[in-house]
């Protein structure tokens, strides 16, 4: 149950998205974020899920893992659903009793819960492709220009890798806990909220000793090792933008302008479609 | 009571690229009263293999009985099986949490939903069979005493649970000499006054060759060799190409046979291996004044 959890789970392949330098990665996901917002509508729905479509195909991860994430916000989805529905005003569709659905609310509640889950999993697919360690020397090099005002690029990526790295260690520690209090009859299953809570405490005491126990060994390995920040601190990758990277860079300009112009690409070509229409309903 | 394990097989993280085979149609006999050793290397299936016998882990496949209920049927109840198996895990000094020692150590019994009075005795007597001093350890925190003292503290809490199967998974990994001592010593009084099944999973060969009645040898996922420690641990060269080896005393007989010495027993404790060398000087000895 506890191995269900997928914060920042990694996907092992070696396809092109996989090879992407993480900078632009990042990048690309802010980007992405943003014309998620950017976006009226339909057409520019269908050019963003086409995107990400082609996306997650060139990257060779199962939709499963996808959507797994998906799960956890699952709730948020449907609740801004029914809000969306139901809050918005225009023509009324069906009505019951004080509760109306107008044709407006529909759509836009349809468009915003796709808004969500693009947001989900256009951000996944990039922890999804991308190692922990990676992303953080993303985020270190991304973040290298502000040191110049005074903030600690190196020590915050740092501690996300270290956090990062944990995650699979203390969910294991958990694991190994709890089912040596299940061994001595221990119960997490049954019961009341408050009994479910104060069951806990037989796995929660040890594991804050075990946190505190694993957090003072490497601060100490560290420490033999020398570690003392980032100040002159070499690496064994180094990040190097290459001509992939420049091809999905300037994809993703495509894209971005794409989503900004669409409305007023889809008005340049409304006439043209049009006389095409009626031309052919009038060579039939 | 005995335990007999059926063809059972268990993946981790089935459907993930994680997936790993970790028990490949294992099947097992442990008679009543037995003494089992289960030996392999890491990441070998020891502990997978164990966890299931209590039910924490649920097999893809195959069955367990104890003795005549299949603990893998459905509608079994776990805490009944949790009750008779006691499960000790590896370094079960992180699994105490309690205020106290008495707290803890009867954390398993009241979960049973035993009284107050007979819990109290439980505890009275498991500290005593780990050797702990009741009136000395009973109110103290289990995190102020010492790394052999945790441990004793948790075998306790596992012990006070009356259990009929005793599993212990490397109780003696990383201990000093004295507090192995004293785990072992404890693991034969209880054999001696309980009559219960013990299974040891151990990578100290000399342990499992000096208390064990029958030992299980695993190596990706299955059993690839069982019977009595003095014909497992006659059979070196396999051990040695399983990742294992040979109880010291073997050992040592085993490099004098290669150097020439004839010597036709394996012994499996220091005290065998004295015996052996004896009486080969003792021949020795007449064989030269008869010349």
């Amino acid at each position: 149950m506890i191995r269900d959890i997928t914060i920042g789970q990694y996907y092992p392949g070696e396809s092109w998205v996989h090879k992407l330098d993480p900078r632009l990665k990042i990048i690309v996901t802010l980007v992405f974020i943003v014309a998620l917002f950017l976006v009226k509508d339909f057409v520019g729905y269908i050019v963003a899920v086409a995107a990400l479509g082609i996306v997650i195909g060139v990257s060779k991860v199962p939709l499963r893992f996808m959507l797994r994430g998906l799960k956890a916000i699952f709730i948020i989805i449907i609740f801004t659903f029914v809000l969306n529905m139901f809050m918005t005003g225009g023509t009324e569709m069906i009505r019951l009793g004080p509760i109306a659905i107008t044709y407006e609310g529909l759509y836009r509640a349809f468009f915003m819960g796709l808004r969500l889950v693009l947001l989900i999993i256009g951000s996944s697919l990039l922890t999804l492709t991308t190692k922990p360690v990676k992303l953080t020397d993303g985020m270190e090099s991304l973040l290298g220009p502000f040191k110049a005002i005074g903030l600690p690029a190196h020590e915050l990526a740092m501690m996300m890798t270290i956090a990062l790295r944990f995650i699979p260690t203390l969910l294991e520690e958990t694991d190994k806990i709890m089912k040596a209090q299940m061994a001595r009859g221990a119960d997490f299953e049954s019961g009341s909220v408050f009994r479910r809570a104060k069951n806990m405490i037989p796995i929660l005491v040890p594991l804050f000793v075990s946190a505190f126990r694993i957090a003072q060994d490497l601060a100490m390995a560290m420490e033999a090792r020398c570690y003392r920040g980032g100040e002159g601190r070499t690496k064994l990758h180094e990040l190097k933008f290459k001509k992939r990277d420049l091809a999905a860079a300037l994809l993703t300009c495509l894209f971005l302008a794409l989503i900004i112009q669409e409305q007023n690409i889809m008005a340049a070509l409304m006439p043209t479609l049009a006389s095409l229409a009626s031309n052919l309903a009038g060579a039939l | 009571m005995s335990i007999v394990v059926k063809d059972l097989v268990h993946t981790y993280g089935a459907g993930t690229p994680y997936e790993s085979l970790a028990l490949d149609k294992v099947n097992m006999e442990v008679a009543d009263g037995e003494f089992a050793g289960l030996i392999g290397h890491t990441g070998s299936g020891k502990s997978t293999l164990v966890q299931h016998l209590n039910g924490i882990l649920k097999p893809d496949s195959g069955q367990i009985f104890i003795g005549d209920v299949d603990i893998t049927a459905k509608g079994v109840k776990l805490t009944e099986i949790r009750r008779k198996i006691g499960l000790l895990f590896q370094y079960p000094e992180y699994q105490l949490f309690e205020e106290t020692v008495y707290k803890d150590v009867a954390f398993g019994p009241l979960n049973l939903g035993i009284s107050e009075e007979e819990a109290e005795q439980r505890v009275r007597d498991a500290l005593s069979t780990v050797g702990l001093d009741f009136g000395k350890f009973a109110e103290r925190s289990p995190f102020e005493l010492s790394g052999g003292q945790k441990r004793k503290a948790a075998i306790a809490g596992v012990i006070a649970m009356k259990p009929e199967v005793l599993i212990l998974d490397e109780p003696t990994a990383g201990l000093d000499p004295k507090s192995q001592a004293d785990i072992f010593d404890m693991m034969a009084r209880i054999r001696a006054e309980e009559r219960i099944i013990l299974i040891l999973i151990s990578h100290n060969m000399g342990d499992v060759a000096r208390v064990c009645d029958k030992v299980f040898v695993m190596e990706n996922g299955r059993i690839v060799l069982e019977g009595p420690p003095s014909e497992v641990f006659s059979q070196g060269e396999l051990l040695k190409s399983k990742g294992l080896g040979l109880p010291p005393a073997a050992e040592m007989i085993h490099m004098m046979r290669e150097s020439g010495a004839e010597l036709p027993e394996t012994p499996l404790t220091v005290d065998a291996a004295v015996d052996i060398i004896d009486e080969y000087l003792l021949k020795k000895h007449d064989r030269s004044l008869a010349h």
